[in-house]
């Protein structure tokens, strides 16, 4: 592909990570296009979300650069990619248990703020965050629950809060991690939902297992296996080649 | 159930001086002392999550800068606390930097091992601290040209020193960057991912923790109008933690009421049983045992389960 660097929304050039003698990332480049829905799919131990992790800056990578939006951030803090419009979720559920609904959205609306640092106003009397939050919430079908206790939420429920609180930001990048994972078939339909009405200004990917679902939800996909892209397309044309099969089914 | 306990405070504050003989408004006064000194300590360990085990660094070195400027240097009251506190700020945003290199157990360490510096120095260069004898002849200010000399009149110095403290960082633990820090407490991964920057948040509380302990390190010298490397020592710093987990780490009133807890069976206590020591531990392995979150947490808990038992 020879797009230009600068018009790319996500760009990873030749990414390695490796835990003491274990490569779980090796030579990986991807080419994102601003707006694209990207699954990333690829068995269990796949390098999946320790690609994410670099791609959202919790982890540093031994060689390789990370380019958004044609800027080089892979030696940026994850706070610092955050302002850039970078957003994540998590495979393993991370929220604020012992707050309100409200309260965790908020907080993901003030990150961006320069009143995050603000020490003498409390956050409750930001109304306008409130609204915002509400309506985020709203959007993922929680409202009624905003005043509610994470630690009162249903699995599912807690599922889509993650997904509100990195929609709240409005991020130029979404990094979806197993957003289905543990779902029944009903909030799957759900989730599914809300993904596929995120706007096409924000540019998806996402890590799922659940190829059925989430097939439909991508663009383009990207397998990988043993940290390496084995394949990187159109969806039907990965879906179609030789070597899909052979990861997924062991032929 | 929260007014009550601020009204039955107030009227108890107030009306103190005109009915307690002096022992028990002087006892009083190292309270409130103890308690700016332990609400400083859990804005790092109740807030920030941050155990420090050095705490007592910014009592001691703002109560040795302020004896040292006044009775050595001749300097006026005010100068010297002001100089006391900026130098235990700026101490502070020094010893944040090393420090919160670490979290958790080796956070812990480091303010160990930096208070244990302190203490050390202050035994040793006893030429500048007099060492072991400690500094005597410190005066009281006298803010306004009154005097603080009589207990009633420094109980209300102190009273109101300690309500100031207990409103601001009342305040700045429910402001927006409050909620930063209780977020990155508790999730600083995700915190990070929104867009907080985790290790400045908690610089910045580290080093408003080391303000309020000037403040009270003041407070203490001025009281004692004596100072000894002791109040540099980690016993000093483990007796606070042990007021903020005992009273409630993470609560507003917790560690005052904690606070006060260690500071009555040390005074009050040790006149009749000789290990008071042993006291203190045995009062803390009840609170434990019987309320794990605390004494704040822990009645309030109670009272929530009487008022359902009585609807």
């Amino acid at each position: 592909m020879n797009v230009p660097s600068s018009s790319l929304a996500l760009e990873v050039t030749d990414l390695n990570k490796a835990f003491g003698g274990l490569k779980v990332t090796q030579g990986v480049s991807l080419s994102i296009r601003p707006g694209e829905r990207r699954l990333i799919i690829g068995p269990n131990g796949a390098g999946k979300t320790t690609l994410f992790n670099q791609i959202s800056g919790d982890l540093r990578p031994n060689s390789g650069r990370i380019r958004m939006f044609g800027e080089d951030v892979t030696r940026l803090s994850p706070y610092q990619r955050a302002h850039r419009g970078l957003s994540r979720t998590y495979q393993i559920i991370t929220l604020f248990g012992g707050d309100t609904l409200e309260h965790n959205v908020t907080l993901g609306l003030l990150g961006l703020l320069p009143s995050r640092w603000q020490m003498w106003r409390p956050l409750s009397s930001y109304r306008h965050l409130v609204t915002e939050a509400h309506r985020t919430l709203d959007s993922v079908g929680l409202l009624h629950l905003a005043g509610h206790s994470v630690s009162e939420l249903a699995y599912g429920e807690k599922r889509r809060l993650e997904l509100a609180m990195a929609l709240a930001q409005k991020p130029r990048v979404l990094l979806l991690d197993e957003p289905l994972a543990g779902l029944s078939d009903g909030e799957r339909a759900t989730v599914k939902a809300l993904v596929a009405s995120i706007s096409k200004d924000t540019t998806v990917v996402m890590i799922e297992h659940d190829m059925d679902t989430a097939l439909d939800l991508a663009e383009t996909v990207t397998l990988l296996n043993y940290g390496r892209v084995i394949v990187d397309g159109e969806r039907d044309q990965v879906i179609a080649d030789e070597r899909t099969r052979e990861v997924y089914l062991g032929a | 159930m929260k007014w009550i306990a601020i009204a039955l405070f107030a009227a108890v504050a107030l009306l103190l001086p005109f009915f307690a003989g002096d022992f028990y408004v002087n006892l009083a006064s190292q309270i409130y002392i103890a308690a700016i000194f332990a609400l400083s300590l859990n804005l790092l360990v109740g807030f920030g999550g941050m155990t420090s085990l050095g705490h007592a660094s910014y009592l001691g070195v703002a109560a040795y800068v302020s004896a040292l400027m006044t009775t050595r240097y001749g300097l006026h009251h005010g100068a010297a606390a002001l100089i006391s506190i900026l130098g235990t700020v700026a101490m502070a945003a020094f010893f944040g930097l090393i420090a919160l290199r670490a979290t958790g157990l080796g956070f812990l360490m480091i303010t160990l091992a930096l208070s244990q510096v302190l203490w050390g120095l202050a035994y040793r260069m006893s030429n500048i601290t007099n060492g072991d004898n400690g500094i005597t002849g410190i005066t009281r200010p006298e803010p306004f040209g009154i005097s603080l000399e009589s207990p009633a009149a420094f109980y209300w110095f102190a009273l109101i020193t300690a309500v100031i403290a207990f409103v601001m960082m009342t305040v700045f633990v429910s402001s927006s960057f409050g909620s930063s820090l209780k977020g990155v407490r508790d999730q600083p991964r995700r915190m990070a991912a929104l867009g907080f920057n985790p290790w400045m948040v908690r610089w910045i509380t580290f080093v408003y923790a080391g303000f309020w302990g000037a403040i009270s390190g003041l407070l203490y010298v001025y009281y004692n109008k004596y100072i000894h490397p002791t109040s540099l020592s980690t016993t000093s710093s483990a007796e606070a933690l042990l007021g903020v987990i005992a009273g409630g780490s993470g609560t507003l009133a917790g560690p005052a009421v904690g606070a006060a807890l260690v500071l009555l069976l040390k005074n009050y206590v040790s006149a009749y049983v000789e290990r008071w020591n042993m006291l203190l531990g045995l009062v803390f392995l009840f609170i434990v045992l019987v309320m794990p979150e605390g004494i704040v947490p822990g009645l309030q808990k109670l009272a929530a389960r009487l008022r359902r038992r009585s609807s």
